[in-house]
């Protein structure tokens, strides 16, 4: 596949035709933030967290689900990309009902560690307070809507990797759900296999394992990489 | 059909109209429907039986004439005669207007009023879309061959290899009716130069602007002209099949258009084959649900193919991947309706209209506090004092004008200083607005721009899909920071806040509804800061609209 | 910083609607107390049997939400006569737990906490009765009066809240370490 030079963060780097730009960020060590990203995954370009600077546009790009160009010069944490991200965080943070003190994922979610990355000491923004329902229907897996990001990363890994598209998102805006099959309750899912794999891939506290403490959490974030991989290798490494 | 049997229907049509003595014209638009224009077409109709033996006089429906809210409109058209546009015609009218042309004489009878066709209501437009829209009874396909329709499509197919046609585009100027401006024969080059097994062309009918219908009234009056211009564009870009997507709301536009496909398939026009040529088109209508974010290209497109109607992140382009990752073509309807006079009568002849980066004429829907409001096709370039005081005739009460609101959600709005600014794509965007699809709503001083701000706000955040972060909940901060400024609540800090969202939004949002969102609430704070800081720093609504605590 | 004859900070602590988790893990710091001791006078808090806010307060920490009549009043009074607010732990930087009753009617909620017989309305519910109003929501102190310190945290940690005092003290800026500036 034919390379491409490109410079990041004035480093030159070299990448593959085809590759985004995140893989090449990330690719150079920088950590840049992301939520709805993850690896075995389609791309959605939702949270915005990952958006750059590239030279020559007015508009900043969401590294996701751009493509590498030669000769492109990108800047991944001017002053004005770390207030952006901050700023994100913030209106995440005020759009439900986050209280990380009570949360079966504290201490491992990757919202409430955003927050502290960023410096995120209070809200600026107000909240909102939402009057959200939990459904805990299903024998073995509770899903918070008041934790929910709308990452829709269990949206996607339940439709590309389990294949059985039970989850989907019902509404929009600030209304948006995530919902089962046909907004049912989870128990009453007909198409849902149990395999658990959007609790692993949830970035916080909504859908969990029940009966779980508090602070014990581990998620498998790893996880649609890894069955991917496997299943183009034919090869299952645990 | 071929091209000589294409004619010989205009000439029958044209000899069949020439028949009649008397032809009553009644504006089938959903404006003077609405306001009992269908009552009143049943009322001629059963007016004008047995009367001067019936069979010489007809009565039929129409195309928009303009002034809407002078509906519902009548025009009696006898031969060797003045023209006569009767406004807000009842069906006790009725009677009298019939018995005046049929019987005793014009002069003779007492009439309702008419609409004087001299007003600078008409005289200052320049109607090429619209030009024969009045003429043009939108359900009959011979109704719109007799004025020269499919002739367009009939000369590109016959004497224009498709290359030929895109140059005409782009030798026309015509840019994207929809809002973004994106010159028309560029883009059909990009698609025809595409590759792909298949192509589509698309024209997007989901207009959602509060207040705006250029494209609602174009497809209700029309709807050939949309489905020719369609034809031509598949033909220059090498697409078989297109789609026209209707927004939702518009039942009698998607009626008409979906009789106009079929009489259009029946006679060759549309289908296998067109005009005795080795072209073939078809064209599927789909009816959007109710979500203005379907107008954005990428969500329209998923919409069609039966998804969630949410935008994916650009490039790829539609013009690369589109519908079902094709190529794909996507114009405004109204940009389809320009297509038509550019191909019969030449790109020059189009480029003469407009300014210099801006060419043709643009459809408005005028509204607001203005006397005379409707639709309205004016040549690119033209002031917007002209459209608002000559064509529009000034500000109701004798008030003051204050600013015009352009672009809808995603414009700004033009305060008093800006009055002769040209409306031209580029001079807008200089003042922070855009043209737009044509919404244009004229406010008085009895309106308070951070309420104006405050509404398309509210219906930006309405209408988000709630896919990416800063527009699904950046939209509800700026909603509540403009209500707080609205009930005197807010302090300075609270409007900074506010400009550091806009900035957010701007920058960081996925799709255009999100980009865009923040523009009204940016240009009324910079053409009106002042009203801001009153409602801030002096707890007062210069406009006396928002309520105050004391 | 020093505005006591003693040259000592005088230092504040209030309790609204919170665990009192951040006032335990103030006392945390432990042996540390003895050397904030020598910096600082404490002049009001629930540690101190002093029932008024006093005035010319150099640092007065907040832990709680502000949640009824009582505690809007207490914050603009603690605003007014202190030179810097810190709002301590998550109850006072977000409204963190009290504020998870937001969005709830707040005469259903009274009702199934002070249930009363025949068709009385609850106390909490309107002004004047025993117990003070609650307010609509919980909010988060900064949404009613100005703040200058947040440090969040369910209880922050005491090196936390040492260091931050410290800064305070020095008469500096609080810059949280990277880590410390935690929700939860």
């Amino acid at each position: 596949m034919a390379e491409v030079t490109l410079t990041i963060d004035n480093e030159k780097v070299s990448a593959r035709e085809g590759q985004n730009l995140l893989q090449v960020i990330r690719e150079q060590g920088i950590d840049l933030p992301t939520l709805c990203h993850l690896d075995g995954l389609s791309e959605r370009g939702g949270c915005r967290l990952c958006v750059v600077e590239v030279e020559g546009s007015s508009r900043l790009a969401a590294s996701c689900v751009t493509a590498v160009r030669e000769d492109m010069r990108v800047t991944t944490a001017s002053d004005r990309l770390l207030r952006y991200r901050r700023m994100l965080v913030e209106l995440l943070f005020a759009e439900r009902n986050h209280v990380c003190s009570v949360c079966v994922m504290n201490g491992n979610c990757e919202l409430q560690s955003l927050a502290t990355r960023f410096g995120v000491d209070h809200l600026r923004y107000e909240p909102l307070y939402p009057r959200l329902p939990t459904d805990a229907s299903h024998e073995k897996y509770t899903i918070d809507h008041n934790r929910c990001v709308l990452c829709a990363r269990c949206v996607r890994v339940c439709d590309e990797v389990e294949g059985v598209h039970t989850l989907d998102i019902m509404g929009r805006g600030v209304s948006s759900r995530i919902i089962n099959d046909l907004n049912q309750p989870w128990r009453a899912s007909r198409t849902c296999t149990a395999c658990g794999k959007c609790v692993q891939v949830c970035p916080t506290g909504a859908l969990y394992i029940k009966e779980t403490l508090s602070a014990h959490v581990e998620k498998r974030p790893d996880l649609p990489r890894r069955i991917v991989d496997a299943r183009k290798k034919r090869v299952w490494n645990s | 059909m071929n091209r000589e049997e294409l004619e010989s229907l205009a000439l029958g049509e044209r000899e069949r109209a020439s028949r009649f003595s008397c032809r009553f014209l009644c504006c089938a638009g959903t404006p003077c429907l609405s306001a009992g224009g269908a009552a009143v077409r049943k009322a001629l109709e059963k007016a004008v039986e047995g009367k001067n033996g019936n069979s010489s006089v007809e009565v039929m429906g129409t195309g928009c004439v303009g002034p809407c809210s002078r509906g519902p409109l009548v025009t009696v058209v006898t031969p060797g005669e003045e023209e006569h546009t009767y406004e807000k015609v009842t069906p006790q009218a009725v009677p009298e207007i019939v018995e005046a042309h049929l019987e005793k004489g014009v002069e003779a009878a007492s009439v309702p009023s008419t609409v004087s066709r001299d007003s600078s209501f008409f005289t200052k437009q320049q109607k090429i879309v619209l030009e024969t829209s009045e003429r043009i009874d939108p359900e009959r396909l011979e109704s719109y061959v007799a004025q020269g329709g499919y002739s367009a499509l009939a000369r590109a197919l016959e004497d224009m290899t498709p290359e030929e046609v895109c140059e005409e585009l782009v030798t026309s100027g015509l840019r994207g009716r929809g809002g973004a401006g994106y010159p028309t024969g560029i883009k059909w080059k990009q698609v025809r130069g595409a590759q792909g097994e298949r192509k589509f062309v698309v024209a997007n009918g989901d207009e959602g602007d509060p207040g705006a219908y250029m494209d609602r009234t174009l497809m209700e009056s029309d709807p050939h002209r949309i489905l020719e211009g369609m034809a031509i564009a598949a033909y220059a870009v090498g697409a078989e099949q297109g789609f026209v997507y209707v927004r939702g709301e518009y039942p009698l536009a998607a009626e008409r258009l979906g009789k106009a496909i079929r009489a259009a398939e029946r006679q060759g026009l549309l289908g296998d084959d067109i005009l005795g040529s080795s072209f073939s088109f078809r064209i599927r209508i789909r009816m959007g649900a109710g979500a203005f974010v379907c107008g954005e290209e990428t969500a329209l497109m998923a919409s069609i193919m039966g998804r969630r109607g949410q935008p994916v992140p650009r490039p790829p382009y539609p013009a690369q991947r589109g519908l079902w990752n094709a190529p794909t073509l996507i114009n405004n309807v109204e940009t389809f309706g320009s297509v038509p006079p550019v191909i019969s009568r030449g790109g020059d002849w189009y480029s003469r209209w407009g300014t210099d980066k801006s060419k043709g004429t643009k459809i408005f829907a005028l509204a607001g506090k203005v006397c005379q409001t409707g639709l309205i096709e004016v040549p690119m370039g033209i002031t917007l004092r002209e459209i608002v005081f000559d064509i529009g005739g000034g500000i109701p009460g004798g008030g003051a004008f204050k600013a015009a609101q352009t672009g809808g959600p995603s414009g700004g709005c033009i305060p008093a200083s800006h009055l002769d600014t040209p409306m031209d794509y580029e001079s807008l965007q200089e003042l922070g607005s855009i043209i737009g699809s044509g919404g244009l709503i004229v406010m008085d001083e009895s309106s308070c721009m951070v309420d104006v701000a405050r509404f398309f706000m509210e219906f930006c955040m309405d209408e988000s899909c709630g896919k990416c972060t800063p527009c699904r909940s950046g939209t509800v901060q700026m909603v509540r920071l403009l209500e707080k400024i609205k009930g005197g609540r807010a302090s300075a800090h609270d409007l900074e806040k506010l400009e550091e969202l806009c900035e957010l939004l701007k920058a960081t949002s996925l799709c255009g509804l999100g980009q865009t969102a923040p523009n009204p609430v940016l240009s009324t704070i910079r053409h009106f800061r002042h009203e801001y800081e009153a409602h801030i720093e002096d707890r007062h609504c210069p406009a006396g609209v928002c309520s105050m605590p004391h | 910083m020093s505005s006591t004859p003693s040259g000592k900070i005088r230092l504040a602590t209030v309790w609204l609607s919170g665990c009192s988790g951040c006032h335990m893990s103030f006392l945390d710091l432990d042996e540390q107390l003895l050397e904030l001791n020598e910096h600082i006078q404490l002049v009001h808090g629930p540690l101190v049997d002093r029932k008024d806010f006093p005035p010319e307060v150099d640092v007065v920490l907040v832990e709680g939400a502000v949640n009824n009549e009582e505690q809007k009043e207490m914050a603009g009074i603690l605003r007014e006569q202190s030179r810097i607010v810190v709002a301590l732990g998550d109850c006072a930087v977000t409204g963190n737990v009290p504020a998870m009753r937001n969005g709830l009617p707040v005469k259903n909620l009274l009702e199934s906490v002070y249930p009363v017989e025949g068709g009385h309305e609850p106390p909490g519910l309107s002004s004047g009765s025993e117990v003070p109003r609650l307010l609509p929501a919980a909010l988060p102190l900064h949404a009613v009066v100005p703040v200058d310190v947040f440090l969040p945290g369910c209880p922050p940690h005491a090196r936390t809240i040492g260091s931050a005092l410290k800064a305070l003290l020095k008469g500096e800026r609080v810059v949280l370490e990277q880590g410390m500036c935690r929700f939860g």
